[in-house]
């Protein structure tokens, strides 16, 4: 496994431990309830860091018997091989089933053709929907936040997705006390978020709590880096400096994972999980806002995708 | 036991909740420079001021017509506690977004707008905050500016809400007098409203209780999944029920009773995962409590399986097939009397039928009156039938084997948020 960090005995408040058991115990409990009630769910999973915490909540769910799900990734063809290697030893090492949905097939065949901007986190749609029709997926683990984004924040943790896959905000089922309620017809599907209560802080106090070992770019290293809309994008075989932009080599970090060509990086001397937590706690840019080009596209760019069925 | 507190916003159409709600994460430092700038940008492309309430209304349709539509869930933390926060709309049209919020809620925040005082949709959201028996009504009288601060219109309006918050059992509401546009009492103290010595909105948040403590009462244990690995190690004879405890403690050697079937047997184990990135293993625990998701071994061989309830031996609240309920009716298709429909309570689901209307709830006088069906958003008493035994509580005394969902058996829609009634069967 690609475990970067190293173990830091800090110990951490009262406080925090309660907060987050709390936030635990609520996730166990929601795949734990999947598992009972549907046929076959799947946990998308893509090695960013929201997914690796969702899969520990659902081997601590179902210990000490196996994860009783599928992964499924949706490739965008635009990967950090940390990633990706990170993604494989993980599968290997317990023993899962990974299904890849690769953007590139359909762009190779035609069904999908690049955008103009060259980014792909949108064309990851139609993989994704096709992904769970051909394998008759019909509970989708996904590790949105609802802290992430406005459209997120207003969705439910069993977000129902019609035969198209299609999320209707202002029809959802009202979501009482911890009733979910998982029924649908055939050819729907329900979307759950069991990190929905989380922010990026839980997700840091708990990833050093439980010493979960991330893909190395989630810490420090030097890089070489342009800037470009106020991101500091990584030179890479997706992304070049046009004209103007001048390349430099800088200490970064990743807050995030996604296409490479369009997910910046951020300045930052973090080296260990405490130390993250310790910037996040500082940060006065929201995740998404540092480093996601996707999503600045309009004023409700995330709703529109998450209609169309993304993630 | 969590320093999480779990609030829900509430009030009519235009008494400035979403501003509220904004104000309220602005002052705790929880919005963002790239989100300030982004409502920035969207304001001033409006010719408007910089308006708090698009920190929240996120969905396209909110943002077209200004108003709430669906709950948003936001995050903040100040240096005592965090805090998730429900901020349901106001329009009647989607009360049963505020019947969501608050089903989860420690804190009902209800907004009422000073220069109008309770409104038929104020009386609606009291009766569901009683009905659902949150802990804590914080009352923010809001506009106060708009009202020259006066005294006597803040005193009137905590006059009305307490007669009605007598009439409907709740017993702890705060009245706070508060401009969410301006910043007064929200976060900092108003100099405008010396007359007033109560906390600010935000004492008020810090200091406030969760739900009474449920760990103190008789254990009640819904299994949700069956783990039998059955793999070729030290767990190949394993067999653990998983679940959250509902209510109580559960330790090694209590007695308990498994329901529906009503055998006694005893707990053997208590396990909580221990992994690694490699192995995944179990180790034995004294005890759990209410809240906590655990798996539980027994001592017996029994049928144990999801839908089964494992509950104190000397504590049994037995099953039922009949149930008297009060419901929220959260759909447009109405209720009639016989009515086969589905019902999820706690891990069982099972089919019902309604067998008896037995009133609804008059929001004018807050008494029952009769009905023989029940409209979107009517509060209603009713009879079922169920197909299933089912361990169930009153909601007075435990509110995860007191509630209920009745649902569409053909298209699954969520028609009712139910709570059990007491023995006596009293609609509030």
């Amino acid at each position: 496994m690609t475990a970067v960090y190293e173990t830091s005995p800090t110990p951490s408040t009262q406080s925090i431990v309660t907060e987050l058991d709390a936030l635990e115990s609520e996730s166990i409990f929601v795949f734990r309830e999947v598992a009972a009630e549907f046929e076959r769910p799947v946990i998308l999973f893509s090695g960013g860091k929201d997914s690796i915490v969702m899969l520990h909540l659902a081997r601590k769910a179902f210990a000490p018997a196996p994860v009783p799900f599928t992964l499924l990734h949706v490739d965008t063809g635009h990967n950090f091989q940390e990633v990706l290697d990170y993604r494989d030893a993980t599968v290997a090492a317990l023993g899962l089933r990974l299904e890849v949905a690769k953007v590139e097939d359909y762009l190779a065949d035609g069904r999908l053709r690049e955008r103009s901007d060259g980014t792909r986190n949108q064309l990851q749609t139609i993989p994704l929907l096709d992904a769970i029709n051909g394998h008759r997926f019909d509970a989708v683990f996904g590790g949105g936040r609802r802290d992430e984004e406005r459209a997120r924040a207003k969705e439910r943790i069993y977000s129902l997705r019609d035969e198209f896959g299609q999320w209707d905000p202002r029809n959802q089922r009202p979501e009482l006390w911890s009733l979910y309620n998982g029924k649908h017809k055939p050819g729907e599907h329900v979307r759950v978020f069991p990190l929905s209560n989380w922010t990026e802080l839980d997700i840091w106090n708990y990833i050093e709590r439980e010493q979960i070992p991330l893909p190395s770019i989630y810490y420090a290293h030097e890089r070489d880096v342009f800037e470009r809309d106020g991101m500091l994008l990584a030179v890479g075989p997706y992304s070049q400096p046009r004209s103007g932009e001048t390349v430099s080599s800088r200490l970064v970090r990743y807050r995030t994972v996604g296409d490479m060509s369009c997910t910046g990086a951020v300045a930052s001397t973090a080296a260990s999980p405490a130390e993250v937590v310790i910037e996040v706690a500082a940060s006065e840019i929201t995740e998404r806002g540092a480093t996601r080009a996707d999503d600045r596209a309009s004023e409700a760019a995330m709703e529109d995708r998450k209609r169309e069925g993304y993630f | 036991m969590s320093t999480l507190l779990r609030l829900a916003t509430a009030g009519s159409v235009d008494d400035g909740k979403s501003t509220l709600v904004g104000r309220l994460l602005h002052d705790c430092k929880a919005i963002l420079a790239d989100q300030i700038a982004h409502v920035q940008t969207v304001s001033e492309a409006r010719g408007g001021d910089f308006d708090f309430a698009l920190l929240t209304d996120g969905l396209r349709a909110e943002r077209e017509q200004g108003i709430t539509i669906d709950v948003a869930y936001r995050y903040f933390a100040t240096d005592k506690r965090s805090f998730i926060l429900a901020d349901c709309p106001g329009h009647v049209q989607y009360t049963r977004n505020t019947v969501t919020g608050a089903s989860t809620a420690d804190v009902v925040i209800i907004l009422v707008d000073a220069r109008h005082g309770v409104l038929e949709q104020t009386r609606r959201h009291l009766a569901v905050a009683g009905l659902l028996r949150v802990p804590h009504v914080v009352l923010a009288v809001n506009k106060i500016d708009l009202v020259g601060y006066d005294e006597a219109v803040f005193k009137g309006i905590g006059k009305d809400v307490s007669q009605l918050a007598d009439q409907l059992g709740i017993a702890d509401v705060q009245a706070i007098p508060v401009s969410a546009l301006v910043g007064d009492n929200v976060v900092e103290r108003s100099p405008e409203t010396a007359w007033y010595d109560g906390p600010t909105l935000l004492e008020y948040l810090e200091n406030a209780t969760g739900r009474d403590d449920i760990s103190a009462r008789p254990l009640r244990f819904p299994v949700q999944y069956v783990i039998r690995p059955q793999t070729d190690d030290q767990y190949r004879d394993y067999r653990g029920y998983t679940g959250t405890v509902a209510s109580g403690t559960v330790s090694v050697g209590d007695e308990v009773i498994v329901l529906p079937a009503g055998r006694r047997t005893s707990v053997s184990g208590i396990d909580r995962a221990v992994i690694s990135a490699t192995s995944t293993a179990v180790a034995e625990r004294p005890s759990a409590v209410a809240g906590e998701a655990v798996t539980v071994r027994l001592a017996d061989d029994l049928d144990v399986a999801r839908g089964s309830v494992i509950v104190a031996a000397d504590s049994s609240p037995g099953t039922r097939r009949e149930l008297l309920a009060t419901v929220c009716w959260l759909s447009d298709r109405p209720l009639t009397v016989g009515a086969r429909l589905l019902i999820k309570h706690t891990t069982t689901t099972a089919q019902a039928i309604v067998t008896k209307i037995n009133g609804a709830l008059d929001l004018d006088t807050l008494g029952v009156i009769d009905a023989t069906g029940l409209d979107l958003n009517d509060i209603g008493k009713v009879q079922l039938k169920i197909a299933a035994p089912l361990a169930a509580d009153p909601y007075s005394s435990n509110n995860i084997t007191g509630s209920f969902l009745l649902i569409d058996a053909h298209d699954g829609w969520t028609l009712a948020a139910g709570m059990i009634d007491d023995e006596e069967g009293e609609l509030l």
